[in-house]
């Protein structure tokens, strides 16, 4: 074990993976040494496997994704990184129309063990480009896998079970977890979390509160606030989110009867309209009330300090949703 | 037959080069022939983008790989999948949506892939197959094999970023790709002249400073060597080459369209100059091939081909439940 950053534990997963694998390499801009990335999080992969295994590439992310893609079909295991998740916009056909679909449209002849790393979010006055959240687009989209870790020990676990997964899966880094994360134990070597397995953050009886990235600690601060009011809030870290643990989240919210869905990605046609349909559908005569949603509202991510704070979800929102919830008496519903 | 040490010199073709050739382009009209025949009678129903006209480049390429080189080509791609090797029987019946097609029947046209004749990936996404040659380039690099990648694609997507950001990453990697631009002067109903300033496909290469070639495209032998050359520069390691390969499409951009945007006696000249009937009487004249042996090969594909439409014909559509697996690694969805 050893206490990691979110950053550090990332670059242990590459490190770990590249060891293991001859057939697991990087791509992408600017992730060789002295940097190791704009965000340092490949340092020192580049010294210590070569720069045959750790690939600088021009600024053409088409050109790095269709690239990872050919050589996953070929039996490598590439792990391309794309900076930042609004890029996706540049390399969208590479992702979307090739490396999710080449399983399908051969008839299982080809597969596509490819994963591609990028950071998003806001909260860091990057602007509207360089600050989206688009899981929605890449879950709207069979053939893909879609993570988003919110601890370093979940991020290393997690980046491993992606590497070494058979399709191509999006590893979402969330950007302010870089630079404020708090660290932890990780456990060392080839440990690996699942994909499709949820995580209980917190455990509670009253409201659960589903989450992924950043905002499952914007959950576990709202859960602190609750506990002093009295109300008991059940945390989940969805870890992935396709496939999807639904299991556990049914099993939770049959318990507490009430769910709030959080996220930073806007609200509309957003992942937690999914999820909430999805609640609904399964537990509607268990609900005591109607899952509510607390997103990023239906605007690109601004600039100014004030409204890019507004933007972005908060625990005191997430509070007054929850209480709002339990308001109602589960007994007279 | 490796002839490919050929290379730089105008050596004497072998005939058995030259009758391997003929009996590719014969094979691709006979087929072509028959999808127009039984789509124009109504038996059967596909989107079809006739290559006829093309069989020239695709016969050269066949001659020159191995089997395990790789391909990736376009939904134009019907000669390069018969010059590649992909058996007759499962092409046919993948053009045609049967289970016993290369791909299950869930490619269908635009999507034909057999692993096993190292027919990769088929795109219907103009340009979309260049990034992911790469990849293949990348892999043969990584595991220091002489494999070779070559990748088709019209002149219509070398307007397209993906063209510019493939060829120059290639470039910058000196990756063993063939970029082979099947030049038919129409990118869709757009005549080139039309889409681009620069005379040539080929002068685009100066700009990425690989290698190229303007060749006729529909000169079998002029072909052979410009193939040959390029094959063994990415064999030893000498990096990407861009070949112009000029040429004519017979049936236009998509079977059963309006083909008013191209001038009649341009198309008809183009026609009355069939260079499959051109090659066979150079065979005749120059490479004094009897008649009768190149009677023996229409005949034999006349059979290969009867019998490959009545085989594909006869295989069932898939069933309802593969419409569900080869999503991802698992079977559900």
């Amino acid at each position: 074990m050893a206490v990691l950053s979110f950053a550090a534990a990332i670059n242990s997963a590459l490190d770990v993976a590249l060891g293991a694998d001859p057939d697991v390499f990087l791509l992408g801009e600017d992730i060789s040494d002295p940097g190791g990335g704009v965000y340092n999080i490949t340092k020192g992969l580049s010294t210590k496997y070569g720069e045959h295994r750790v690939r600088d590439t021009p600024i053409s992310e088409s050109a790095i994704i269709g690239a990872a893609t050919g050589a996953a079909l070929a039996g490598k295991r590439p792990v391309a990184e794309i900076m930042i998740m609004d890029f996706l916009g540049v390399c969208l056909d590479q992702l979307a129309n090739h490396a999710a679909k080449l399983r399908y449209m051969t008839g299982g002849q080809t597969h596509v063990p490819l994963v591609v790393r990028m950071s998003a979010g806001a909260g860091v006055q990057f602007g509207a480009q360089h600050s989206e959240l688009l899981e929605a687009w890449l879950i709207h989209t069979p053939g893909l896998k879609v993570v988003m870790p919110s601890t370093p020990a979940a991020a290393k676990g997690l980046l491993l079970s992606a590497i070494f997964d058979d399709d191509p899966v999006v590893f979402i880094e969330p950007t302010l977890l870089y630079f404020g994360g708090a660290k932890e134990e990780v456990p060392d070597g080839d440990v690996r979390i699942p994909l499709g397995q949820a995580r209980i953050a917190r455990k509670g009886s009253d409201v659960t509160l589903i989450s992924y990235g950043l905002h499952v600690h914007t959950c576990l601060a709202a859960a602190a606030q609750l506990h002093e009011a009295g109300i008991d809030a059940e945390v989940i870290d969805l870890q992935t989110l396709e496939p999807l643990d639904t299991e556990t989240v049914f099993t939770s919210v049959k318990k507490t009867r009430r769910a709030v869905v959080v996220h930073e990605a806007v609200g509309r046609a957003g992942f937690g309209a999914e999820l909430s349909s999805q609640i609904h559908e399964a537990l509607f005569n268990e609900l005591v009330e109607p899952v509510r949603r607390l997103t990023g509202p239906n605007t690109p991510v601004p600039f100014a300090k004030s409204l890019e704070t507004a933007f972005i979800p908060t625990a005191h929102a997430v509070t007054a949703a929850a209480t709002q919830l339990c308001a109602t008496n589960a007994s007279w519903a | 037959m490796d002839l490919g040490k050929a290379v730089g010199v105008m050596v004497e073709l072998d005939v058995d080069v030259l009758l391997g050739m003929y009996e590719v382009q014969a094979t691709i009209v006979a087929v072509d022939e028959q999808f127009r025949q039984r789509i124009a009678r109504g038996q059967v129903s596909l989107v079809y983008y006739s290559p006829r006209g093309q069989e020239c480049i695709s016969a050269a390429l066949g001659a020159h790989l191995r089997a395990e080189d790789y391909l990736v080509t376009t939904y134009r791609g019907l000669h390069d999948q018969i010059a590649k090797g992909i058996p007759l029987r499962e092409l046919v019946a993948e053009y045609l949506g049967r289970i016993a097609g290369t791909c299950g029947g869930k490619g269908g046209p635009m999507h034909v892939t057999h692993a096993a004749s190292g027919v990769m990936v088929t795109t219907g996404i103009v340009a979309g197959g260049l990034p992911i040659a790469n990849g293949f380039g990348v892999a043969a690099v990584l595991d220091e094999s002489d494999r070779v990648t070559v990748v088709c694609f019209g002149d219509g997507a070398t307007n397209n970023g993906a063209f510019h950001e493939a060829v120059n990453l290639a470039a910058v990697w000196d990756l063993p790709v063939i970029f082979v631009c099947q030049n038919n002067q129409y990118g869709e109903h757009t005549p080139i002249g039309r889409s681009m300033r620069v005379p040539t496909v080929a002068e685009r290469a100066g700009a990425y400073g690989i290698a190229s070639a303007r060749v006729d495209g529909n000169d079998p032998v002029a072909m052979w060597h410009e193939v040959g050359a390029a094959v063994d520069r990415a064999r030893e390691g000498g990096g990407p080459t861009l070949i112009d390969a000029l040429t004519y499409r017979f049936f236009g951009h998509i079977l059963g369209e309006d083909l008013a945007y191209q001038p009649a006696a341009e198309r008809e000249a183009a026609i009355a100059a069939d260079p499959v009937l051109a090659f066979r009487a150079r065979l005749m004249s120059e490479y004094e091939v009897a008649e009768s042996v190149l009677g023996e090969v229409d005949r034999g594909v006349a059979a290969a081909v009867d019998d490959a439409f009545t085989f594909a014909l006869a295989s069932p559509e898939p069933d309802i439940s593969s419409l569900y697996t080869d999503v991802v690694a698992e079977v559900t969805v």
